[in-house]
């Protein structure tokens, strides 16, 4: 579903981002992005976006040649991925339904398709009884809910999560997970950059270990680092 | 539709909050546009001029006083049709040179029926084979205390269209200057719409939203400031040209042997291209004004 073949990104400044990177990873896989930071892994997430262009390697989502996407087919790749964020990143200033009912819209679907369909999102994610609050309203699970939902509505091929558990508690944390291992379970690829160390090693998935711009381990189970390593990156005080 | 009704209630909002950028944004194209009127105004009765007086193209019209007797008149049309380069030389009355206007300015002849008295003189029609003999023409009517004036078409027309060209290259350059302006200063103000949205924008791009389909409601606003602007410019010509009309037209026309274009003529004319103006200048500003946030 998502393959790299010795992508190279190095940013201005000599700044590695990711060098000579290859991986796979199948459709409907569930990939844990693991490593300290700065050690690429938003740069991953940003390349298969194209958010950013590779300096040299060749990126595959799909059937979509990433490399040599035309920027008029940029926003096709990125219907085929739903994103979710540590911050939520939901409209303020519209509602649970608007909110989710917003990606639909994007896609030129029609208000009743959105009627009917919005609901049944939101019922799956359980908050079917939010559906009128606004974003303020909602504690932090409940956003990242909304925005999973808004983020599967289209029926993505692939759902990329960037630390969606990072500004929740832990046993929210864990409902999340819950919902994401559900989603997978429809067939839906996901790939997750996280920090946390109890997830991963309950979770029991693969885990891709990125240090430096290099893809350091690849292999299931996990998260695979001493509390040392956590010192050296000194990244997790408030872990 | 009703998305394209929200937008444009949407946009109202977002100009209403941006007042002072949004008024400098309408102040900038209807100052534009008001001086593309004023040279259009100028131009079509330039132009209507030319087709008006056409016929009378090589014809030097000697004006005669009123008191002027037949034998005077007489003398003054053998002597004409003496001199070297006329072609012909013919009397015309006051009635009849006021029914010959009437026919020709067609639509607007009904102004004539306003001016009472004919205002119109007796007058000695000479046609010539050029300009030379007009100059012959006009310097012999000077010696005849008989006539009042004398008028030659061709050299009104070609002063007029020369002054027309001239203005136009002066009008395009102010014009080109102004457009510019214009779409920067409506760039800048949508920029502030784009930068209160720029997280809207982002999720937008995250969810796969087209370029297009992000800048709609932008485009709207651009539009929209475009077309207020037009309406205010259309407005405010109308007001001063039919003010024109109204004081000194009849009096202009009966100078010039031909009718000024009538207010509301203009006014649809200076509606479609303002329009088009107004629409053009607030969708390239707000395009511009979105490029660097659009960019892949
Ligand atoms: N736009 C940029 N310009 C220059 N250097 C950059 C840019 N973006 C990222 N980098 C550098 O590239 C490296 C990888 O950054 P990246 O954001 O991919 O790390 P990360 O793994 O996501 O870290 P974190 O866990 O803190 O989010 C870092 O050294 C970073 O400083
Ligand atoms: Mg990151």
């Amino acid at each position: 579903m998502i393959t790299l073949e010795n992508v190279t990104k190095i940013y201005e400044g000599n700044n590695v981002g990711l060098e000579n990177a290859s991986i796979n990873i199948d459709a409907g896989d569930f990939v844990f992005l693991v490593g300290p930071s700065g050690a690429g892994k938003s740069t991953f997430i940003k390349l298969i976006l194209k958010e950013i262009e590779p300096d040299s390697g060749s990126i595959w989502v799909g059937d979509y040649d990433v490399t040599n996407l035309s920027n008029r087919e940029v926003p096709q790749l990125r219907r085929k991925i739903g994103m979710v964020f540590q911050d939520f990143r939901l409209l303020p200033k519209k509602t649970v339904f608007e909110n989710v009912a917003f990606a639909m819209e994007i896609l030129h679907k029609s208000r009743r398709s959105i009627r009917r369909r919005v609901p049944q999102i939101l019922r799956l994610v359980g908050i079917e009884d939010k559906r009128d609050r606004y974003p303020m309203e909602l504690s932090a699970g409940e956003q990242q809910r909304v925005a999973i939902a808004r983020a599967i509505i289209n029926n993505p091929k692939v759902l990329i999560a960037d630390e969606p558990t990072g500004n929740l508690d832990p046993v929210t944390a864990e409902d999340i997970m819950q919902l994401l291992d559900e989603i997978n379970m429809t067939g839906t690829t996901i790939l997750m950059v996280t920090h946390a160390r109890d997830i991963v090693d309950k979770m029991n998935k693969r885990v891709v270990a990125i240090e430096n711009g290099h893809i350091v381990r690849d292999e299931f189970g996990q998260y695979g680092y001493s509390d040392s390593d956590f010192m050296d990156w000194g990244i997790f005080d408030n872990e | 539709m009703s998305r394209l009704f929200y937008n444009i209630k949407q946009a109202l909002t977002q100009i209403g909050r941006n007042k002072g950028m949004s008024l400098a944004s309408f102040f900038a194209i209807t100052a534009m546009m008001l001086i593309l009127g004023l040279f259009f105004t100028i131009s079509v009765n330039v132009n209507l001029f030319s087709e008006v007086v056409k016929q009378d193209y090589d014809t030097v019209e000697l004006y005669l006083k009123d008191n002027v007797t037949a034998d005077q008149t007489t003398k003054i049309l053998t002597e004409a049709r003496k001199l070297s380069g006329v072609t012909s030389v013919s009397y015309r009355t006051k009635e009849q040179a006021l029914k010959i206007m009437k026919e020709r300015w067609g639509e607007s002849g009904y102004l004539l029926d306003s001016l009472g008295d004919n205002p119109l003189p007796n007058s000695i029609l000479v046609k010539v084979d050029g300009v030379k003999a007009a100059d012959r023409v006009s310097r012999y009517a000077t010696t005849q205390s008989g006539i009042e004036s004398t008028k030659y078409y061709k050299e009104t027309v070609d002063k007029l269209n020369r002054i027309t060209r001239y203005l136009q290259i002066g009008i395009t350059v102010i014009m080109l200057f102004l457009v510019i302006v214009s779409v920067v200063v409506v760039s800048n103000t949508i920029k502030l719409t784009v930068f209160a949205r720029a997280k809207e924008i982002s999720i937008m791009k995250y969810i796969g939203a087209t370029n297009w389909f992000i800048r709609g409601p932008f485009l709207v606003e651009g539009i929209l400031i475009g077309v207020i602007s037009s309406l205010i410019s259309v407005a405010i010509s109308y007001m001063i040209y039919a003010r024109v009309v109204a004081s000194i037209g009849t009096r202009l026309m009966t100078m010039l042997s031909s009718p000024l274009v009538s207010a509301s003529y203009l006014t649809s004319n200076l509606t479609i291209i303002f329009l088009a103006m107004g629409v053009g200048i607030g969708a390239c500003g707000s395009i511009i004004s979105m490029r660097k946030f659009l960019d892949a």
